[in-house]
């Protein structure tokens, strides 16, 4: 239809010049005070970049999770830590290159998202939350009791380069890793897009809306579920080998419940749906944590009284205020508002094209 | 007609999970007797209860002794003296009887004074005996019995009553017409209803609706007597025995 | 022998502990259907506090513990009242908001907890009594033990009794089973939602304030911990189950003991397979009404 190819030109042209951009940063030197550490083509501000990429990558995943299926999942963080630590270990025991490797973890972050979701699955809601929940946590006593030497414990594991190609190890080839952390964002971008506008994504928005109507017409909500949770999962698996290689070290802290209370967060704050919102809500978060950390260290702040020191030296405490602030007056997030800015300017919301 | 009317609806719209069920409906109910609601089955009897009180999203007026009441939350609404029998009964299944009729017992002068806790214990006797029994363990008619009793233990100026007679024995149908008839002496009565027979024993006025709709307000008399109307209206035959369509009472 | 009774004596002193905080989330999840991820920051929240006035009467002695167990559940009730107030009730019949809100103020909170009293865990200082062991049966019991049953069971009976005897409990009980049908008997449900709130704020306070004694430290990411366990008593029990959360607290901290010992240290992962066990034979739960 006509309307939608206007949709995508208006949509795509900026889309793809905005790529185009982001492409050319680190070949450009612009600086951007408050935001970057200093100008864009230096180590710092493209890996501040390309964690920005990486997490909001990440948060697409569970965008379809939650946004398009409705699930709920507090575990999400387990395929993301299975990604990072699977092909950390790979890495560090065997011989095997890194491309062999990572098609090796990702059949195991699979394999282990099928079995996970295929028990928390039985359960609905409220439930189906704690349950994913107490999977990751068991991932995550297994990450830090470093059995057999294999993750490291509290440590956390560096990664080993023997495997892995020249041009993506060390501080000078930063911009190497800018650039594949931004091609995987595209690309998870993209795969959520396929999903979404599959029959498969159909059904899962179906799902969400109304379990009992899909199986009266003949879908199998249990089945769809479980393959949404999957597809998630497998992407969060691969953002987690791309973190391994930007951060070049693994940490338990990405396997812990917070981590993955921080990625619904994000795409809270972006807009629950939306997945701009996501992209939008995981950059302004990795921003604003990184930003946050840093006023919490400033002469500024520690020349305040207790009261207003103790508050503003913890991130955390900032963010979380913001994210109940959002949730209780910001119905929609950061899209929701944009939508109604758009609508009180007379346009007519954008709805995500089907 | 007795003056005015204790319950006046106007142009009331109910949603449920965004869905338009009830779509616009008028009518009155006078300060005195039983008005059925009749209507075939899903036509939307039991949601315009329903938003009546606010359980359901709903939006029109309502107003109950002059007070527009369609902006209250359901608790506030029954305070005022509605009593609500709801469709399936729905009594506390872990709760015992006297549990339930305790929860019921609004309190103040508006609640279970002894003279209609007297009143209550004589319309159903069986309950006195049961007391202390879970009320998930009683029969349909029992059930029904509680759910009675908790509407007539307090006060009320109007009484909600969502097919009373439902998958009950036919002798139970009997029994709970009694009560119902007993109870209007004093109350005036909404009452959604299928069973025809028990329409024309205890309604003196009837709404129909269909599809969300009043599609005819009158005498009760009027239309039950006109089988043509009643098929039409209704889809059924008013000669048509009540216990053909009744379930076992052991179905709940 | 003495291994496996003191096996079970730590694993029932545990389930104690666990009960304290699942009894709460149990209760407000079975009457409202909010899971409440801030139900830890109480309970830190509440021995932090709770320890404090403790420590203002005299640190280790039994005055002050008790001092200290009172304000611990007091604290934890006003943190968990004002909280449904405040956040949860505008949010009314919004579950996925609810639980939203209260992530949010967990996250907030611990970060606040570790700006008040430092990130790391802080020794505390027990009475003579609590710090030293009873021989029963040949095994050498930790004290806090018998204390953690005690209060667990003190407040099991009280709670039981609270929802037996009063017009509250009753309201509860009834709501529980059908929400909207207690409205329409003409009462304000939502007091009873402060109601609950506040008595697992207040089991959870007094957790919190007894879980110091029997670690030995207190830190802002004590309910965190405990938190994660309540949340798979409270599945494995059954959502909204009282009985089944004390069953099932006493089961999953047994189970624990007895695979950290037995099974090279596994306890953590014996519970979530246990958790998966049940939720593949009863999803529902043990206590739970089938869905």
């Amino acid at each position: 239809m006509s309307h939608v190819r206007t949709r995508l030109l208006t949509l795509g042209l900026p889309a793809a010049g905005l790529l185009v951009l982001l492409a050319c940063l680190p070949l450009l030197a612009i600086p951007l005070p408050g935001v970057l550490p200093g100008y864009t083509y230096e180590p710092g501000s493209l890996q501040l970049l390309a964690l920005c990429f990486l997490t909001a990558a990440l948060a697409l995943s569970y965008h379809l999770l939650f946004g398009l299926a409705g699930l709920m999942s507090f575990g999400h963080a387990l395929y993301f830590a299975a990604g990072i630590y699977g092909l950390a270990i790979v890495l560090d025991r065997t011989d095997v290159p890194l491309l062999p490797a990572a098609a090796l973890v990702l059949v195991g972050g699979i394999a282990l998202a099928f079995v996970v979701g295929a028990v928390s699955l039985r359960v609905a809601g409220i439930s189906f939350a704690m349950v994913t929940l107490a999977f990751a946590q068991a991932g995550n006593v297994l990450v830090r009791r470093d059995q057999g030497d294999l993750t490291g414990g509290e440590e956390g594991l560096a990664l080993a380069t023997d495997g892995v190609p020249d041009a993506l190890v060390g501080v000078v080839n930063t911009r190497h890793l800018y650039w594949l952390a931004l091609a995987v964002l595209v690309a998870v971008h993209l795969v959520v897009l396929w999903i979404e506008r599959s029959r498969a994504g159909h059904m899962a928005a179906a799902v969400r809306e109304n379990e009992v109507r899909v199986r009266i017409i003949g879908g199998r909500p249990y089945l769809t579920k479980l393959v949404v949770f999957v597809l998630a999962a497998s992407l969060a698996t691969v953002v987690g080998m791309a973190y391994l290689l930007l951060q070049s070290g693994a940490s338990p802290t990405t396997s812990t419940a917070d981590f993955t209370l921080t990625l619904l967060v994000m795409v809270v704050l972006g807009g629950v749906g939306s997945r701009w919102g996501a992209v939008v809500g995981a950059v302004l978060y990795t921003l604003l944590d990184q930003r946050l950390g840093e006023l919490a260290h400033s002469a500024a702040v520690a020349g305040l009284p207790a009261v207003l020191r103790v508050p503003l030296s913890e991130p955390m405490f900032l963010l979380g205020t913001c994210f109940v602030l959002v949730v209780l007056f910001l119905p929609g997030g950061l899209a929701g508002a944009a939508e109604r800015l758009a609508a009180r300017r007379g346009r007519v919301p954008g709805k995500v094209a089907a | 007609m007795s003056g005015t009317p204790v319950l006046r609806v106007r142009d009331l719209t109910a949603r449920i999970a965004g869905q338009e069920v009830v779509h616009g409906v008028t009518f009155d109910v006078p300060a005195s007797g039983v008005t059925a609601v009749l209507g075939r089955n899903g036509v939307g009897k039991t949601s315009t209860l329903r938003a009546v009180l606010g359980l359901i999203e709903r939006s029109g007026e309502v107003e109950l002794d002059g007070v527009r009441v369609d902006a209250e939350r359901t608790d506030r609404i029954v305070r005022r003296g509605v009593g609500y029998v709801p469709e399936d009964r729905e009594v506390f299944a872990g709760l015992t009887v006297a549990e339930n009729l305790r929860l019921a017992d609004r309190g103040g002068s508006g609640g279970a004074t002894p003279e209609r806790r007297a009143l209550v214990d004589a319309l159903f006797p069986d309950l006195v005996a049961r007391a202390q029994q879970r009320a998930g363990t009683l029969s349909g008619g029992q059930q029904q019995m509680v759910s009675l009793a908790r509407a007539l233990l307090n006060d009320n100026r109007i009484l909600l009553v969502d097919e009373p007679t439902k998958g009950l024995a036919p002798r139970i149908v009997g029994e709970v017409a009694e009560a119902l008839a007993a109870a209007a002496q004093t109350v005036p009565i909404l009452l959604v209803e299928q069973n025809l027979q028990v329409v024309e024993r205890l309604a003196e006025r009837v709404v129909v609706i269909d599809a969300g709709r009043v599609v005819h307000t009158g005498p009760a008399r009027e239309l039950l007597d006109d089988a043509d109307r009643v098929q039409r209206l209704l889809g059924v035959h008013a000669e048509r025995p009540a216990d053909e369509t009744a379930e076992p009472e052991a179905a709940r | 022998m003495s291994t496996l009774v003191l096996l079970l004596a730590t694993g029932l002193g545990l389930g104690g502990l666990y009960f304290l905080v699942a009894s709460g989330l149990s209760l407000i999840y079975g009457l409202m259907g909010v899971l409440n991820f801030a139900h830890g920051s109480f309970l830190t929240l509440g021995a932090f506090v709770g320890l404090a006035a403790g420590n203002a009467v005299g640190a280790g002695t039994w005055g002050g513990l008790l001092l200290g167990l009172a304000v611990g559940a007091l604290t934890g009730a006003a943190a968990a009242a004002a909280t449904e107030l405040g956040l949860i009730r505008p949010l009314y019949q919004r579950h996925i908001e609810q639980v939203l809100v209260t992530v949010g103020l967990s996250l907030a909170t611990v970060a606040l907890f570790e700006g008040i009293w430092g990130p790391n865990p802080r020794p505390v200082t027990r009475t003579a009594w609590l710090g030293s062991t009873t021989e029963v049966l040949g095994a050498r019991v930790p004290n806090t033990a018998f204390l953690n049953v005690l209060a667990a069971a003190a407040v099991l009976c009280g709670i039981v009794a609270f929802l037996r005897y009063t017009r509250y409990g009753l309201i509860i009980r009834a709501g529980v089973e059908n929400r909207a049908m207690v409205t329409a008997l003409g009462i304000d449900v939502r007091r009873a939602f402060t109601l609950v709130f506040a008595v697992g704020g207040a089991a959870a306070g007094l957790g919190g304030v007894l879980a110091t004694q029997s670690l030995n430290y207190v830190s802002p990411h004590l309910g965190a911990s405990l938190l994660i366990f309540a949340f798979i008593v409270t599945v494995i029990g059954g959502m909204g189950s009282l009985t089944g959360a004390a069953v099932a607290s006493v089961v999953v901290a047994v189970l624990q003991q007895l695979a950290n010992f037995y099974l090279d240290n596994t306890g953590d992962l014996i519970v979530v397979l246990l958790l998966a066990l049940v939720l593949l034979v009863r999803p529902s739960g043990l206590m739970g009404r089938p869905a």
